[in-house]
């Protein structure tokens, strides 16, 4: 049932064959647990740089699970482990040596809710960056202002950067929370369903942000809307009961896909 | 399609569709018929009936195409949905061109029989191939209510015949033309009802690819026989 390296493989050759070859992050066999129950089984897949790769599949499929161990969120929770091999530019992070503070800045995320901290604008995005960087008023000022504008807020927010985080409303909370995470100048940004919540308007505007951040960083996308997959990532992944049962370019992927699982899933005949 | 679609209206619209695209090839179909039984037979009225039919293939062209648009719009299909629906859309087109070609048979068999009924050219070609035409228009039609990718590349291959009876014809027309050029006027009206004929081919095998192309998602137009042949049966 799964996908297995073979098809890891053509994908590479489909890169090659398209003059790209960087992998950002690379899964090999990978296996999670939540307790005793197996939320991934024997993932192999390649995440390449300044793409967009987008995770989708019926809830419950181990989308979210895949992309939080791509940074190693689950270590916040007892009794979450993961087995196998991820590497990130050639380190493997599920290493118990690996930092995982120093990962979370190299490998940011944004999560379906939008989550400002209680504090201003400016702190929402200076307090993170503070982490890693010692960095004199004006430098800060400056980072504060292209986070902003990276993630096409720093118009709307500029006037008013000493006000709450949470005056925002919900697509400029998340697009705040977007221009936190590309603050500390991550190489990947891992994107948990970031428009489910939001408009029509504001997820426009965060898909059109996505298309403009992969030209420097790489992005992986969950989510549940189909159409949003396929518009704006170049590589998808579809996912069903912990397995990846089908890996390939986006345009494959949803005019001819090559598993009828696939098609029945993303035609709507799923059930 | 086979498998049902979590919505029950969606199946619904895309059966719908399918179903008006078989009943426009069923109108087609008759037009060609009918066209040719008013060459064959040498009848005004039955030539006239074509004329006077066009503008329901037309009509019904325009109503699937704003059928296809309004689905797209709604449902947004992707994968074989998508690949259906675009099928459908240029298959019509592909029904009205042949209608429009039946009414060109239609047309000329008149002149020919008001203006020359009594020609003494052998157009048994025409008749063959008239009859393949509507048998190969049949067999697309029937491929693709069944989805049948292995019989539409059996219909690719069989336009072949189609196209080497019209060869044979005009090498034919040249002959009789350059022995008798009073001949001439009726030879081109000939000429132009075969050409017509061969172009139904043309329009049955374009269906036949569409099939090949929902089924298996592959676009074979324009590619070696062979490969029409293995992608079908792969």
């Amino acid at each position: 049932m799964h996908a297995g390296s073979a098809e890891a493989d053509a994908a590479v050759a489909d890169r090659e064959g398209a003059g790209v070859s960087t992998n950002a992050i690379e899964v090999r066999n990978l296996n999670f647990f939540y307790g005793s129950f197996q939320g991934l089984k024997d993932i192999n897949l390649d995440i390449i740089e300044r793409k967009v790769t987008a995770f989708i599949g019926p809830s419950g499929c181990g989308k979210s699970t895949l992309l939080r161990t791509l940074n190693r969120m689950y270590d916040l929770y007892p009794g979450q482990r993961a087995e196998g091999q991820i590497s990130f530019y050639g380190e493997n992070i599920l290493a118990a040596d690996s930092d995982v503070n120093l990962l979370r800045s190299r490998i940011g995320m944004v999560f379906q809710k939008p989550t400002p901290f209680p504090m201003s604008i400016y702190e929402n995005i200076a307090f993170g960056v503070r982490l890693y960087e010692r960095l004199s008023k004006a430098e800060m000022d400056e980072r504060v202002e292209w986070a902003l504008s990276k993630a096409a807020l720093w118009n709307e927010a500029k006037d008013k950067l000493n006000q709450s985080g949470l005056s925002l409303s919900g697509g400029q909370q998340q697009r705040l929370c977007i221009a936190r995470s590309v603050a500390v100048k991550p190489s990947v940004v891992l994107l948990d369903e970031p428009t489910s919540a939001l408009d029509p308007i504001s997820t426009a505007k965060i898909e059109e942000l996505i298309n403009e951040l992969k030209k420097e960083y790489t992005i992986a996308i969950v989510t549940h809307n189909m159409q949003q997959a396929a518009r704006c990532s170049d590589f998808t992944a579809y996912m069903y009961l912990g397995e990846l049962m089908e890996y390939g370019k986006t345009d494959e992927l949803f005019i001819k896909p090559k598993r009828k699982e696939t098609e029945d899933y993303i035609t709507g005949r799923f059930g | 399609m086979p498998d049902k679609h979590l919505s029950s209206q969606f199946d619904e619209d895309l059966n719908s569709l399918c179903a008006q695209l078989l009943q426009m090839g069923g109108l087609v179909e008759q037009q060609i018929d009918t066209a040719m039984r008013g060459f064959t037979e040498l009848n005004i009225d039955l030539c006239d009936e074509v004329i006077e039919r066009e503008k329901a293939v037309n009509t019904i062209e325009i109503e699937i195409d704003s059928a296809c648009v309004e689905l797209i719009a709604r449902r947004q299909p992707i994968a074989r949905d998508l690949r259906l629906v675009m099928a459908i859309s240029k298959a019509i087109t592909n029904l009205e061109r042949a209608g429009d070609e039946a009414e060109r048979v239609a047309k000329r068999s008149r002149r020919v029989i008001e203006e020359s009924a009594n020609y003494k050219i052998n157009a048994a070609e025409i008749k063959l191939s008239g009859q393949m035409a509507i048998d190969l228009l049949r067999q697309s039609l029937d491929c693709f209510a069944r989805l049948d990718a292995v019989a539409a590349a059996k219909v690719v291959q069989d336009d072949k015949q189609i196209d080497e009876e019209f060869r044979g014809f005009v090498r034919k027309l040249i002959t009789y033309m350059a022995e008798d050029p009073k001949m001439i006027s009726t030879g081109l009206d000939l000429l132009f009802i075969a050409k017509a004929i061969e172009r139904i081919g043309d329009h049955a095998k374009n269906i036949a690819e569409f099939v090949i192309y929902i089924v298996k998602g592959s676009d074979i137009r324009h590619t070696p026989q062979d490969n029409v042949i293995r992608e079908a049966n792969s």
